[in-house]
């Protein structure tokens, strides 16, 4: 054997090694979650809200938490729908291929993308204080938002950008307006949205930072877009803070109940983009 | 049919991709010290098959080759053959050139420094003699250490010919080398093979039927993925046994 | 007036004036954390906030020293972790394995990236703390809590694994596979074509990838805060807490507005991060865009 061939097992046996360290991480880290978060749950946890004495071990659960991040999720994701799908559409229909317009447009949000949480929540908060708000439920959607119109921008824009130009052509042929096509481009990329929709949401239900600003705590599930209102995030950021081991405990299992909802987003997300691949022109 | 000792020698070759069968039950034997080009219409097979040659194409997904090739009788693809020191054995010529992303200079040294050449001085009489043997020293020998992708694209493609060189080949494999240069950075390198098949075995990849008419000693016409007829050049073109390969010639087929 | 027209004609303002303030964000962020640091902006001075350790929120005392040597060391932990270690897996991934494991491996590496950043943290205190306090730091030091930069690093450096590996794996894919095979066809092995051409190629996308990296890693808030031990001293060792800003800042944001300054100091180093992070941000894309054009 020579040199060079030495050489190339070396770096082989290297790059197996790395790549087991790395795969291998992410199963260590399930696996903590899961058996230390198991032991930990009780049905509880997903159904009751703190009672008294809560933080000092006893009974009751995160359910105000996890109603909080549902909420945030689904209120954010919905008001970044509003504002993403438009910018999309035009950014591939309205601004012609290749304008410099598109691609600086393009170019903020790969830079807005790469912002930290905790910038878009000390911002969050400036806007909040500007205004006279209070930290609130409705704070909290707002700042999150923020948080994944870049998210959602970035992953239809992908979809969007790949539809064949035959098909607006033919919508064009046809006589349609650049609105008309439009909507048939966002039909043809529905599962497109659905993906990025999921992306969006195990990113906002996971963020902590943004929330910490905005959102407030508290052990009440909210009735009113302005009251304060708990996370999830928050509440295993809070619990495993606590010097009483049955609070901490409590975080654990918190860890597994927003690691099982990421993980089902994960998987859904995988499974439409998957779809959606198949029934591509 | 043709007598002379094969170079290579391909025996009984399938080649699928995914499900496509691209190459069928091919049997060629491809003669020592002349040039044999492969002719047929776009997407005959032609250049899969130049590629199980140096076995380039096995980095490809979902490609199944079955069958022999045989290199001075060695089969590149037994299970213990040596992939590494077969590729030294062949300089291929792409499309397109490729010049490596270093100077001139470092484009024709790379290969004799990779099979263990240190000796500055080695290096730099190798590297004059292949640009020499490429007709580009005269061209290059006061910029060996700018980048070579600022040459021009027919001067690129002498270059990755002298790269190829510099390992000291048995044989050169091109794949339309000429499809991207402007006519008279065709003619030289035309002019360059003419040269070089007193050393070497060429094997060529063609759709310009002029152009395999100009340099080859051999031809394979080639027709979905099976070689119809093989024979030497002027009794191919001039009087074809095959119906199909008299359509093609004739420009019935492409 | 053709009323369809007129609809085409008033959709695409509405559009426009969605894209267009939609960018305006990145601007609007930069004026709104600028606006609240101006109060410290003239009472301290930029060198000051930036170059003084004295943190004494209570006496009017900010100098951010310790905490942007607690970031830095958090991220060049997690950097000099995380890209040997991502730079062979994503050559492994995009190079030698076949087809079917990368198939496996892939969307594994992309659960990576989903998994939130509290959980992260809970790991880390379960396990890298422990680990580092009671195996790793009594080799070095007398003694460590384990809540330290090397844990904020490890964690870190996990959290940005699949980052750099998405990254690199475009960058690979966008260099040419003849220039590969001009390579190997002169008898180069596998690993000389990669040593040689591929990662040469991929120099400038490297780079940008790393500089992605360090800028998520400087952003990155609650796991770090979790495992750092948030001491706000500079660190002198790995096995020492340190105290970077985004912890800084999520810690202390409870009591920023009943100290006077506080909560414009705070501001002010959210300033600093957004600052930082555009620039490098903006530096890499633009490096990666011209790279993938190049190539098309």
């Amino acid at each position: 054997m020579n040199k060079r061939k030495i050489e190339e097992t070396f770096f082989k046996g290297l790059m197996h090694a790395a790549t087991i360290v790395i795969v291998g991480s992410l199963f260590l880290i399930l696996w903590t979650v899961v058996s230390k978060g198991f032991h930990a749950f009780n049905w509880d946890m997903v159904s009751k809200v703190p009672e008294g004495g809560f933080y000092i071990g006893k009974g009751g659960g995160i359910l105000n938490a996890i109603i909080g991040s549902v909420y945030i999720t689904v209120g954010s994701a919905l008001l970044g729908l509003v504002i993403s799908i438009p910018v999309v559409l035009y950014l591939n229909v309205y601004s012609k291929k290749g304008s410099r317009f598109a691609s600086a447009t393009r170019l903020a949000f790969d830079v807005l993308f790469g912002i930290p949480s905790i910038v878009y929540g000390a911002f969050g908060f400036t806007i909040m204080v500007f205004f006279g708000l209070k930290t609130s439920l409705l704070a909290g959607i707002i700042t999150v938002t923020l948080l994944i119109i870049p998210i959602l921008v970035r992953a239809m824009d992908e979809v969007v950008r790949v539809i064949p130009f035959e098909l607006s052509d033919a919508a064009y042929s046809l006589g349609a307006t650049r609105w008309e096509t439009a909507k048939v481009l966002l039909r043809q990329s529905v599962p497109g949205i659905i993906t990025a929709l999921l992306l969006s949401f195990g990113r906002a239900i996971g963020d902590a930072a943004c929330v910490l600003f905005t959102a407030g705590y508290t052990d009440n599930i909210p009735t009113s877009l302005h009251q304060p209102t708990a996370t999830l995030p928050l509440a295993i950021f809070f619990q495993l803070s606590s010097p009483i081991p049955e609070v901490q405990e409590r975080a654990y299992a918190a860890a597994l109940i927003l690691t099982v909802i990421v993980l089902i987003i994960s998987i859904a997300a995988k499974y439409f983009s998957k779809k959606f691949s198949k029934n591509k022109i | 049919m043709i007598n002379l000792a094969p170079h290579i020698s391909v025996k009984n070759l399938n080649v699928y991709i995914g499900d496509a069968h691209i190459l069928k039950n091919i049997s060629i034997d491809i003669p020592d010290k002349k040039v044999t080009s492969f002719i047929g219409p776009s997407g005959c097979g032609k250049t899969t098959l130049l590629k199980t040659f140096n076995r380039l194409l096995d980095r490809q997904n979902d490609v199944r080759i079955e069958g022999q090739v045989l290199v001075d009788g060695e089969d590149l693809y037994g299970k213990d053959t040596e992939v590494t020191h077969i590729r030294k054995k062949m300089g291929l010529l792409s499309q397109r050139p490729f010049p490596l992303p270093m100077s001139i200079y470092d484009n024709i040294a790379y290969g004799p420094r990779i099979h263990g050449i240190k000796n500055k001085k080695k290096l730099n009489e190798l590297v004059e003699h292949h640009l020499r043997s490429t007709a580009l020293w005269d061209e290059v020998k006061d910029r060996l250490h700018s980048p070579a992708t600022r040459l021009s694209i027919g001067q690129q493609q002498r270059l990755c010919l002298a790269r190829g060189l510099a390992v000291e080949p048995e044989i050169i494999l091109g794949d339309e080398p000429t499809s991207a240069l402007d006519p008279v950075s065709t003619q030289r390198i035309e002019e360059l093979f003419l040269q070089l098949k007193d050393k070497y075995t060429l094997v060529l990849v063609t759709h310009i039927l002029r152009q395999a008419r100009r340099v080859s000693d051999y031809i394979a016409f080639i027709y979905m993925g099976e070689i119809i007829e093989f024979g030497l050049t002027e009794e191919l073109l001039l009087n074809p046994k095959e119906q199909l390969t008299k359509d093609y010639i004739k420009g019935f087929i492409s | 007036m053709n009323i369809r027209i007129v609809k085409d004609k008033a959709v695409k303002n509405i559009f426009l004036l969605l894209t267009v303030s939609s960018v305006l964000l990145v601007v609007l962020i930069f004026i709104g954390l600028y606006y609240k640091s101006v109060p410290i902006l003239h009472s301290t001075s930029l060198s000051h906030l930036l170059f003084s350790s004295e943190w004494k929120p209570s006496k009017a005392q900010f100098g951010f020293a310790a905490f942007i040597a607690g970031t830095l060391w958090v991220t060049l932990i997690a950097i000099v972790i995380a890209l040997p270690l991502s730079l062979l897996c994503a050559i492994y991934l995009s190079q030698y394995a076949p087809r079917r494991l990368t198939r496996f491996l892939n969307p594994l590496i992309d659960l990576l990236s989903g998994i939130p950043p509290v959980v992260y943290g809970v790991w880390g205190v379960l396990v890298v703390v422990p680990f580092i306090q009671e195996h790793v730091a009594p080799h070095f030091v007398e003694y460590s809590s384990g809540y330290s930069v090397l844990a904020g690093g490890v964690v870190l450096a996990i959290m940005i694994f699949p980052l750099i590996i998405n990254i690199l794996g475009e960058v690979f894919a966008n260099v040419p596979k003849e220039l590969s095979e001009a390579s190997l066809s002169i008898g180069a092995t596998q690993w000389q074509t990669i040593k040689y051409v591929l990662l040469k190629k991929s120099r400038p996308g490297i780079v940008a990838a790393v500089v992605l990296a360090i800028s998520r890693a400087f952003g990155e808030t609650i796991a770090v805060l979790m495992v750092c031990g948030n001491i706000p001293e500079s660190p002198h060792s790995v096995f020492d807490s340190c105290y970077p800003l985004p912890a800084l800042i999520a810690n202390n944001y409870g009591e920023m507005m009943s100290v006077p300054l506080y909560d414009s100091a705070l501001m002010f180093a959210a300033l600093i991060l957004f600052v930082i992070i555009f620039l490098f941000n903006a530096g890499s894309r633009i490096i990666l865009n011209r790279l993938e054009r190049r190539m098309n």
